[in-house]
């Protein structure tokens, strides 16, 4: 793999840039291999990524029907934290979080990982509560997390109105100061770039049609451009996980929903950090771009449209101005939707299935984007080692017979 | 300044009314009619601004919103600043301030652009993703100066003067651009009777029509344009929407158009002279049928240094000179590849300047433009193209050479021409934006050599998007267009329009050329734009597809192409021929990005409309909201709710604060009698004969026996077991009931109801109606309740006729009412339910009774407080949505053997809700008796263990009781029944870790006996 620097910069500039090696192979793909990752997008390139380079499983492919990165990887908001309220949640996320830390790094590949904090706001008195039960039992598991007063919100986000001209002034908020937001193409392109280097195939263009399963066990898979065996196969395809798992006669507790998001166009720095309000229902940050990103709940209805209602994103702008009354003069550039898989929970799913060596690591709903890195090491852990890793372990399907569920809407009521 | 480049006559500019404005602090002045792009030119104003990564002097390029560079800010003070405002879809208006985005100390000598010039090679697509990677530590400094130097314009940082509002329209035909071919559709369909919508972008109707050569029936286009605006005008089913925008184009028809309504007028309404009109307004239109005559955009070519202010698309040269009387320059030399760009140099050579060259790609171009050139003496280069433009700050010359463009190479020698403009056009791109939006792929037309837009249901296309070029033909295919719509909409046949006659005119083909080769090669040759906002050059595009990027996706986000505010209008197709040369692939096979809405940047005030301040979301008041003010309640939100707090008294000028007041309100109902309003808990009315048998199906408990008369408390619980709701409800009758909710569930709780009736018991019957409103509820309590109520209703009060659990008939204070004689406090209570707009009367009454027993309003933490010394559950606050009744110690509230299989029971016999050890519903007694323990605070069995502790719940609700004269809390805790007595430990964030003692839920009154006195 070609390294790269900023010395390197220099170096290709005086070559006029023409020694870039490609970032990726575009191979044929093989008759067999050891493991198959079936979605080529974030989650399931970081699964390929840390088989091939921490867990010696090299001989990998990642069979994605479209382009890498191309679902919700590419459409999300890029908001990472990890103030989740119960255990298991929590420690999943933080997992994640600290992946996130050393991931240019890692990858040499520069995903923009910005630590320029979460603000979660209260808006009523139940709504502090939450905040404070969160933030208790996040310090008390060892994860970033305070309240904050709406003088210290201010002193943050000093755009924000806390005044009680609101309709739900602010009384205080949840502050995660390692949060932040990442380019989120560089993450899926850092994830490809690094799984190549490692020997893993990317498959671009290649649609999986259906499982060849004997005797109970997974054998490989049938797609578009012919049948590829393996012995072990993770499903890592979002919102169409329950048109995959249909296909290997399983049934998942999974609704796809439309999530859409909107940027404005771009403006010079005004917003330092990433503000939430579950309560007048929006979310916005900015971009390094200078487009304020913004996102909202999903639509009710359920599709595989990748689009969304209007009346959505009407509700999510009166929130925005609700909160920053003086970006009403400022335009919005482009909408955009994706498609979601959710859980009655709103807990992911990482899981072994009836299908011996079938696996699955769907369900992310609205706020999957943070979790890639860990995700991805977790899922990885699990298909080399045939048991699932203790931090995925609770994510299993069982918890849906047993009744262990993990209900985070409190978390992740407003997504990401 | 004078307006250098203002021609003396033409033009649709009203040259007797002057207007002013300011520009970069300079004063320039303009006319009515004018954009501010016109205008600026008209004065000779070449850098608008600098562009975004290399800082390069940028100039207007476009005519309309497919302009990328002239972004600037707009307005005169804080409050009205508007950010990147495109100058040449901005009316001029006198007093209009505007500023370039970029560029310091000024946009003519801006010190990024040596950044620019020197570091430009240093900054290939995708560099931020190869370095700023060490220190790790150094990122967040690396990233401060990148967002720096981004972003276009600056949000105001003050609150919008201006107002917005929504308007909803259903229409027959929708037709989306008043050009040739949306006006003859437009008119075709309205003849029919059908009502029709007819919108466009731009300051005025007509389209292209408005700087058209051509005539119709002999004269003007611009007369026909006035002939059909006047008839449609007259017509009572038509609305004419001028300075709107279709922005997006939704499932089934549903289009969103974005009206300007005093933006060309002035800064803010009230400036205008209209301080009651929206700003903008936003028109939700559903339509039978969308007539899409969006037309073309010019695509620009491909050359070296083709962004230096100077260097335009034809087609713009054309409509500055025709409909705004302005000549962007004194000599041009023209490049094109298809004849209808030869309008640019007989428009110049018209307007009396120089026409250098028209350089033609083509080998042998013949059409009747290319006569009329050539006849008027101007030189035409044939087989050759501009490959690169000469100056700094503007153009100053064209280096021109002959091409060969299957094998991508330049042939023979390079002239250089002098001049100062170079207009050029690689052809027309439909207008595929708006079909995009649906999802719906556009097609490539190789005859067109562009994309038209694919099929979408219930639309038709009309015109230039639809790939029907010259005047005649836009007119006729709009004219049938506009008439299918509106047969397939359902109404007769109009019968065929009488259509202008014009002049056909005949072009030659035209040849495909996107990029221009150059006598060097990639990153080498001076740099050649694709996207200008995003400085997006060929050689990135090429640099991109060499580094495996071959989806057009990965190139757009590799590269930023088409990501600006114009969203690549101008660059998208170039950039996609241009992947494709690099790929060898075809333009098809590679395929365009998916537009998405908007088509232009629209103001999130217009999308936002009136839901904004006191609008954003209704209030709701109970009908004793006044009296509640005037006492001096402050108000917490419940829902939508508006519910006193607590109503602290003021004695001697000073307020009494929350802890006084509540203690006071608690001791007044434990000792006296105090009075709740709690109107706002949810109320439905059910009725039917199966009223009862749905009671059982949704509650855990037990309806089939419940008697007229009586009342009941039950709990809702979810298909996954957990409790969602709880509430009392009476039997009013055999098939009648009055159920109540929380407040914050009461609309939820009626879905609940609503859903699993329609979609799984249909056969039930049963009527669920929210009475919430319709029912004033007023609580008294306090060991002195009876005696106060006896002053005031003529039921029966004694305690063996009026039992706990019952409740009757009445009249109190004169009006009829419903008392119920339920207790959320523990004491005895009454809650009496009057129509809610005799509940004034009624509260004044009590409290005129009242006076005697110091009857106390009490708020909604006395009612915290005293519920929870009773240890009675709120839903939402000492449950999450994890609780089963059974955790709570609410085993008698369960009908396990009720025949029905009661939504949740299921759940609750799955392993993990079965589970010994799942958390329960306790109380806690903090060790230090003056400790309120905080609500949200974790329990842990060991406070000594490290991070992370095994935490085994959490204080639900906590609070000073002045009877206890004690702290004292409700908490969940694992397996807590079981530890009673035992100590568990609460580590706080400020480092103390209070100890408090497992304790029974109930405080006050284990058996129960003061609610029965």
């Amino acid at each position: 793999m070609q390294r790269y620097s900023g010395f390197g910069l220099v170096k290709h500039a005086f070559g006029h840039h023409e020694n870039w090696e490609r970032q990726w192979r575009n191979p044929e793909p093989k008759k067999q291999y050891d493991v198959i990752i079936v979605g080529g997008g974030g989650h399931g390139l970081a699964t390929a990524y840390y088989l091939a380079k921490e867990f010696g499983v090299r001989n990998v492919a990642v069979i994605e029907k479209g382009w890498l990165g191309g679902g919700n990887t590419a459409r999300n908001t890029t908001i990472v934290r990890s103030n989740y309220l119960w255990d298991e949640a929590g420690r999943l996320y933080n997992h994640s979080l600290d992946l996130w830390k050393g991931l240019s790094q890692d990858l040499n590949y520069n995903v923009m990982f910005s630590q320029r904090g979460v603000l979660n706001l209260g808006h009523t008195l139940q709504d502090m509560r939450d905040i404070q039960r969160r933030v208790n039992a996040n310090r008390l598991n060892g994860i970033d997390s305070e309240v904050v007063t709406p003088q210290q919100v201010k002193e943050i986000e000093p755009e924000i109105d806390i005044s009680n001209r609101a309709r739900y002034p602010i009384m205080g908020a949840s502050w995660q100061k390692s949060a932040g937001v990442a380019r989120h193409d560089a993450v899926a392109w850092g994830f490809a770039r690094g799984a190549d280097s490692h020997g893993v195939d990317l498959l671009q263009n290649t649609e999986v049609t259906g499982f060849k399963i004997r005797d109970g066990k997974v054998l490989g898979v049938h797609t578009n451009r012919g049948d590829i065996e393996a012995h072990t196969v993770g499903c890592v395809a979002a919102g169409n996980s329950g048109v995959l798992a249909k296909m290997a006669g399983i049934k998942l507790p999974l609704e796809s929903h439309p999530l859409q998001a909107l940027v404005s166009e771009p403006l010079k720095p005004i917003l330092n950090t990433v503000t939430m309000s579950n309560h007048v229902h929006g979310y916005v940050s900015q971009s390094d771009k200078g487009d304020l990103v913004i996102g909202a709940g999903i639509d009710g209805y359920l599709g595989y449209g990748q689009r969304g209602s209007y009346p959505t994103i009407e509700h999510t702008l009166q929130a925005i101005v609700e909160m920053f009354p003086m970006f009403s003069r400022v335009r919005m550039n482009r909408q955009w939707g994706g498609i979601v898989d959710t859980c009655p929970d709103a807990c992911p799913i990482l899981s072994k299935t009836d299908v011996k060596g079938l696996y699955f690591n769907c369900g992310w709903g609205t706020g999957g984007f943070k979790a890639t890195p860990g995700s991805g090491h977790v899922f990885a852990a699990s298909l080399a080692k045939g048991e699932m890793h203790p931090i995925a372990a609770p994510f299993s399907i069982d918890r849906f017979h047993t009744g262990a569920l993990i209900d985070e809407h409190g978390a992740a009521g407003v997504a990401h | 300044m004078t307006q250098t480049n203002r021609l003396s006559a033409g033009g649709r500019i009203d040259r007797s009314h002057g207007l002013e404005f300011t520009f970069n602090g300079q004063r320039y002045q303009g006319f009515a009619g004018d954009t501010l792009a016109s205008a600026l030119l008209a004065n000779g104003v070449d850098i608008i601004n600098r562009s975004f990564k290399y800082s390069r002097a940028r100039g207007i390029v476009a005519a309309g919103a497919e302009e990328p560079n002239a972004v600037v800010q707009l307005g005169a003070r804080e409050e009205t600043q508007v950010p990147n405002v495109r100058a040449t879809q901005q009316g001029l208006y006198d007093g209009l301030v505007a500023r370039s985005t970029n560029g310091w100390p000024n946009v003519q000598r801006d010190v990024m652009s040596w950044v620019g010039k020197l570091g430009g090679n240093f900054m290939p697509p995708g560099f931020y993703y190869k370095t700023f990677m060490s220190p790790a530590s150094m990122w967040m400094t690396y990233e401060k100066y990148i967002r720096m130097g981004a972003g276009l314009g600056r949000a105001p940082t003050v609150a919008d003067p201006d107002i917005y509002d929504h308007m909803h329209h259903h229409c027959d035909v929708m037709v989306i651009g008043a050009g040739a071919a949306g006006l003859a559709a437009a008119l075709s369909a309205a003849r029919s009777g059908a009502r029709v919508i007819l919108c466009d972008e731009q300051e005025e109707m007509g389209g292209s029509l408005l700087d058209s050569r051509d005539t119709l029936d002999g004269v003007s286009a611009v007369r026909w344009i006035e002939q059909t605006l006047n008839e449609l005008a007259s017509m009572e089913t038509v609305t004419l929407l001028p300075r709107t925008t279709a922005n997006g184009y939704h499932d089934h028809n549903f289009v969103t158009l974005h009206e300007r309504r005093t933006e060309h007028l002035a800064d803010t309404a009230s400036d205008a002279g209209f301080p009651d009109m929206p700003r903008a307004r936003l028109h939700r239109v559903r339509a039978t049928r969308v007539v899409l005559a969006t037309g073309t955009h010019e695509r620009p070519l491909v050359y070296a240094n083709n962004d230096l202010p100077g260097n335009m698309v034809a087609g713009a040269v054309s409509t500055y000179i025709r409909r705004y009387g302005v000549i962007p320059g004194n000599s041009l030399v023209l490049t094109t590849s298809n004849d209808h760009a030869y309008r640019a140099a007989l428009d110049w050579q018209e307007a009396g300047r120089k026409v250098v060259a028209i350089v033609d790609a083509r080998a042998n171009p013949d059409g009747d433009l290319v006569r009329q050139a050539c006849d008027s003496g101007i030189r035409v280069i044939t087989g050759s193209a501009v490959i690169e433009a000469k100056g700094t700050q503007r153009v100053s010359g064209a280096r021109v050479s002959a091409v060969d463009l299957d094998h991508f190479v330049i042939t023979g020698r390079i002239e250089d021409l002098e001049c100062d403009t170079i207009a050029s056009s690689g052809g027309y791109s439909p207008v595929v934006h708006l079909s995009s939006h649906t999802g719906t792929r556009p097609q490539w037309d190789e005859n067109l050599l562009g994309f038209v837009p694919g099929e979408v249901k219930g639309m038709l296309m009309a015109g230039g998007v639809a790939g029907h070029y010259g005047l005649d033909n836009t007119l006729s295919d709009g004219a049938r267009a506009g008439r299918q719509a509106a047969i397939d909409s359902g109404f007769d046949e109009a019968g065929e329009l009488n259509l202008p006659t014009v002049k056909a005119r005949r072009d030659g083909p035209a040849c495909a050329i996107y990029q221009v080769p150059h006598e060097k090669k990639g990153l080498r040759v001076p740099k050649q734009f694709v996207d200008m906002q995003n400085d997006v050059t060929a050689s990135a595009i090429e640099l991109a597809t060499r580094e495996g990027f071959e989806s057009i996706e990965h190139v757009k986000r590799y590269t930023a192409l088409g990501f600006g505010t114009d969203q690549g209008k101008l660059g998208n197709i170039n950039g996609m021929a241009i992947a494709a040369r690099c790929l060898g692939r075809s333009i098809p096979e590679v395929g365009t990005t998916v537009f998405r809405p908007n088509y232009t940047p629209i103001t999130f005030g217009a999308i936002v409309g009136r839901h904004c301040d006191e609008l954003f979301d209704p209030k709701r008041y109970t009908a004793l909201h006044q009296w509640h003010v005037e006492y001096g309640a402050e108000f917490e939100d419940v829902g939508q709710w508006k519910r006193p707090w607590y109503f602290p008294r003021n004695a001697n000028g000073k307020k009494e604060s929350m802890h006084d007041a509540v203690a006071r309100e608690c001791l007044a109902v434990r000792q006296g009698v105090g009075i709740l309003d709690a109107s706002t808990l949810g109320k439905i009315d059910i009725q039917g004969p199966d009223a009862r048998e749905f009671l059982g199906r949704v509650y855990t408990n037990k309806w089939a026996k419940l008697a007229p008369g009586r009342v009941r408390y039950g709990l809702m619980c979810k298909d996954d077991g957990m409790l969602m709701d709880d509430g009392t409800t009476s039997c009013l009758g055999d098939n009648h009931f009055l159920m109540t909710t929380t407040t914050g569930g009461a609309a939820s709780v009626l879905e609940w109801l609503e859903v699993w009736h329609q979609t799984e018991w249909p056969e039930l019957q049963v009527y669920f109606n929210s009475v919430t409103d319709h029912w004033a509820t007023m609580t008294v309590t306090g060991p002195e309740a009876r005696k106060l109520m006896s002053e005031v209703t003529d039921i029966d009060l004694d305690r063996e006729q009026f039992k706990f659990m019952d409740w009757k008939e009445g009249n109190v204070a004169g009006v009829p009412a419903r008392v119920f004689r339920i207790s959320f406090t523990g004491e005895l209570a009454y809650e009496i339910n009057v129509q809610a707009n005799y509940a004034m009367q009624v509260w004044k009454t009590l409290f005129e009774h009242g006076e005697k027993y110091d009857l106390t309003p009490y708020g909604t933490e006395t009612m915290h407080v005293l519920r929870a010394e009773k240890g009675l559950i709120i839903v939402g606050q000492d449950t999450d949505g994890s609780v089963t009744p059974e955790d709570l110690g609410m085993h008698w509230a369960i009908g396990y053997d009720k025949p029905f299989h009661w939504i949740g029971k299921r759940a609750l016999s799955r392993p993990d809700t079965m589970r010994g050890d799942r958390k329960q519903l306790v109380g806690l007694k903090p060790k230090d008796a003056n400790v309120v323990l905080e609500e949200g605070a974790q329990i842990v069995l060991d406070p000594n263990q490290a991070i992370p502790m095994s935490m085994v719940g959490h204080v639900t609700s906590s609070y000073y009781s002045p009877v206890l004269e004690s702290g004292f809390a409700l908490a969940v805790l694992k397996e807590g029944r079981e530890r009673m007595g035992q100590t568990v430990y609460l580590p706080m964030s400020d480092g103390k870790t209070h100890e408090a003692e497992v304790v029974s839920t109930v405080f006050i009154d284990p058996k129960g006996e003061r609610q029965n006195v």
